[in-house]
């Protein structure tokens, strides 16, 4: 016979909140996601607008997740292993994208891309153009998405034991050498989790790309012009496709991320 | 042979400092000391993985102070094993034979002699996951060894296994010591340990070295108050001399010999102390009365703690032997101390 314990009101708070919670998420989204008629859904995806706007939403932030894994990973690496002067300060620099209100980034870009600044006059002149261009929408992405990534991996690099690393240079592996054998394997779930986070924060970036690019159109800024222009109606399917293309992305990241049985 | 000079680390809190020592070639040496002496601070120091401060470390004559890990030619064996859980046993064990410069027919031959005579071959093709305590040091063993390095750099490999598995890996120590003849080094907390398995040590304390030699020499004569103890030696006393005769608070004890000069200390084992009901007497025996302080049970025997005048001696005696004695706490009693077991320092 079980035996039953008296639950305490503690335990009803929490459940009473956790439910809230996950309505509080859940609800808004599942009516965008019924509300439209599977006739408007069609008919939305057939637009050739829809379309392009979602895929460059998609390889946008794919660009950005990738920008992110090049410069961000070993950049991660350093600062998960390496004590030095300042380090704080850098560490709080990274979070700066993650503070700033959205159209700010945006403005800052533009700021240092104008050819009235040093590097904005010299990538006018090998033909680097910002405004209004996927070359901006790249930009803007990578700014509000790396500090995403390089956190996620710093904290991966960090769990993953330093004696690993000096045992596989005693061996004779050099630095590069044991990164690629010991360091890398080990952290790269932690890496593909960073992707992930990275390209989510990208895709749903709105305010800060309005500014730097409102052509070519991402899907935010299409779905926002739809809101604007015609009303809820004719937004939510082209939200509705975002959301789903979204959903399976990353859960196609999830189940290659998920551990293996024999390996924990 | 290793030539550890002027070895200095400074970390925040911490100085590992004026380490010098020196080790021959195909020794098994140990490092001895308590918890956050710096034992494994000094290992990594010659590995090569913590920046020094200043000193040089010098191996068979090239400096090596200034050199990456890699180009060491030093192995290590860390407590936890530190084994790559993505690879197999295997895969482990051969993981430096690609950056070794020998012969590959030559390096596969020893890998197999390696994993044969540490009984890996059966397991060759597990993942480390599935291995016991012992089986992982063993393979930790054989990763180090594959790449034939001049010296094993061994940190507490026996601490973190079951009592069983200690036993087992200590004896495979010794006996691969003495095949491979390679340089061993290694650190431990345990001088029981030590004494089995080492040939010289060093006894690190608080970041510095207070006593290096034979195992048997500082076990049998410690050099300081720390070492005495470390050692196991329950009856230390700071002490004064005149002639044969050591003072110790208001207790004159009898020396085999005067001692040299700049001694401040003596020493006395617990177990060269005899404890009995009547008075013993006899050649170059110090004989003292004392009341019984307090017993302790020790599991196979007991501590007996004796107050002398201001003195308080500890010795041991076996349970049957108290068991006879029926020695209740504050009985008077003598013991009696042979001058040659009393040692100065």
């Amino acid at each position: 016979m079980k035996i039953q314990k008296p639950i305490e009101p503690f335990f009803w708070l929490t459940f009473v909140c956790s439910s809230v919670v996950v309505a509080f998420i859940l609800l808004p989204l599942i009516q965008m996601i019924v509300q439209p008629s599977f006739q408007d859904l069609k008919e939305t995806l057939q637009d050739p607008d829809v379309r392009r706007s979602i895929w460059l939403s998609v390889y946008t932030s794919g660009l950005a997740a990738f920008i992110s894994f090049t410069i961000g990973t070993p950049f991660a690496y350093l600062l998960a292993r390496k004590d030095f002067l300042g380090k704080r300060f850098v560490e709080s620099i990274i979070d700066l994208p993650i503070m700033i209100p959205h159209p700010v980034v945006g403005i800052a870009i533009l700021g240092i891309a104008g050819k009235n600044h040093w590097l904005g006059h010299l990538m006018h002149q090998v033909g680097i153009h910002v405004m209004g261009t996927v070359t901006g929408i790249v930009a803007v992405l990578t700014f509000v998405g790396l500090p995403f990534y390089v956190n996620t991996v710093k904290a991966g690099f960090e769990a993953i034991p330093v004696r690993l690393e000096n045992v596989s240079r005693s061996l004779g592996a050099s630095l590069t050498s044991t990164f690629l054998r010991v360091t890398f394997p080990l952290a790269w779930r932690s890496i593909l989790v960073g992707i992930i986070m990275c390209c989510a924060r990208a895709i749903s970036e709105f305010g800060a790309v309005i500014i730097v690019a409102y052509h070519p159109m991402i899907a935010p800024v299409m779905i926002y012009e739809r809101f604007t222009a015609y009303g809820l109606k004719y937004s939510q399917p082209v939200a509705v496709w975002l959301i789903l293309v979204c959903l399976v992305l990353f859960l196609l990241l999830r189940i290659f991320s998920l551990p293996k049985e024999n390996q924990t | 042979m290793i030539e550890i000079e002027g070895l200095r680390i400074e970390l925040s809190g911490f100085a590992l400092q004026d380490i010098d020592l020196s080790i021959k070639d195909g020794e098994f040496f140990t490092l001895l000391g308590p918890t956050g002496a710096g034992k494994t601070l000094m290992l990594e120091a010659i590995a090569g993985v913590v920046p020094i401060t200043s000193g040089r470390i010098r191996i068979k004559e090239r400096d090596i102070t200034a050199l990456p890990p890699e180009q060491r030619g030093i192995g290590i064996v860390y407590q936890d094993y530190a084994l790559f859980p993505h690879l197999s046993v295997l895969a482990n064990v051969t993981y430096g034979l690609s950056y070794q410069r020998t012969d590959p027919q030559a390096s596969r031959k020893w890998v197999e002699w390696l994993m044969e005579r540490l009984g890996l071959q059966p397991l060759a093709h597990c993942s480390i996951s599935y291995l016991s305590g012992g089986e992982k040091q063993r393979v930790a063993l054989a990763r180090a060894l594959a790449v034939n390095p001049s010296v094993l750099l061994l940190d507490e490999p026996l601490s973190a296994l079951d009592p069983n598995f200690r036993e087992e890996i200590r004896d495979v120590l010794k006996k691969l010591h003495k095949e491979v003849g390679i340089t061993f080094l290694m650190v431990s907390h345990d001088f029981a340990e030590v004494l089995f398995l080492g040939q010289r040590t060093a006894i690190l304390n608080r970041g510095k070295i207070e006593q290096t030699g034979l195992v048997s020499e500082v076990f049998q004569r410690p050099a300081t108050p720390f070492v005495a103890e470390f050692v196991g030696m329950k009856n230390v006393f700071p002490a004064t001399f005149r002639d044969t005769k050591a003072v110790v608070d208001d207790l004159e004890l009898y020396l085999q010999s005067p001692p040299e000069k700049d001694k401040r200390y003596v020493a006395i084992r617990a177990e060269d102390i005899v404890i009995s009901k009547e008075k013993v007497s006899g050649n170059g025996i110090n004989v003292f009365q004392g009341k019984v302080l307090e017993l302790t049970d020790r599991g196979i025997y007991h501590e007996v703690a004796v107050r002398t005048g201001n003195v308080i001696f500890r010795a041991i005696l076996t349970r049957g032997a108290l068991f006879e004695m029926k020695l209740p706490e504050g009985k008077d009693v003598h013991i009696a101390i042979r001058s040659s077991a009393i040692h100065v320092f």
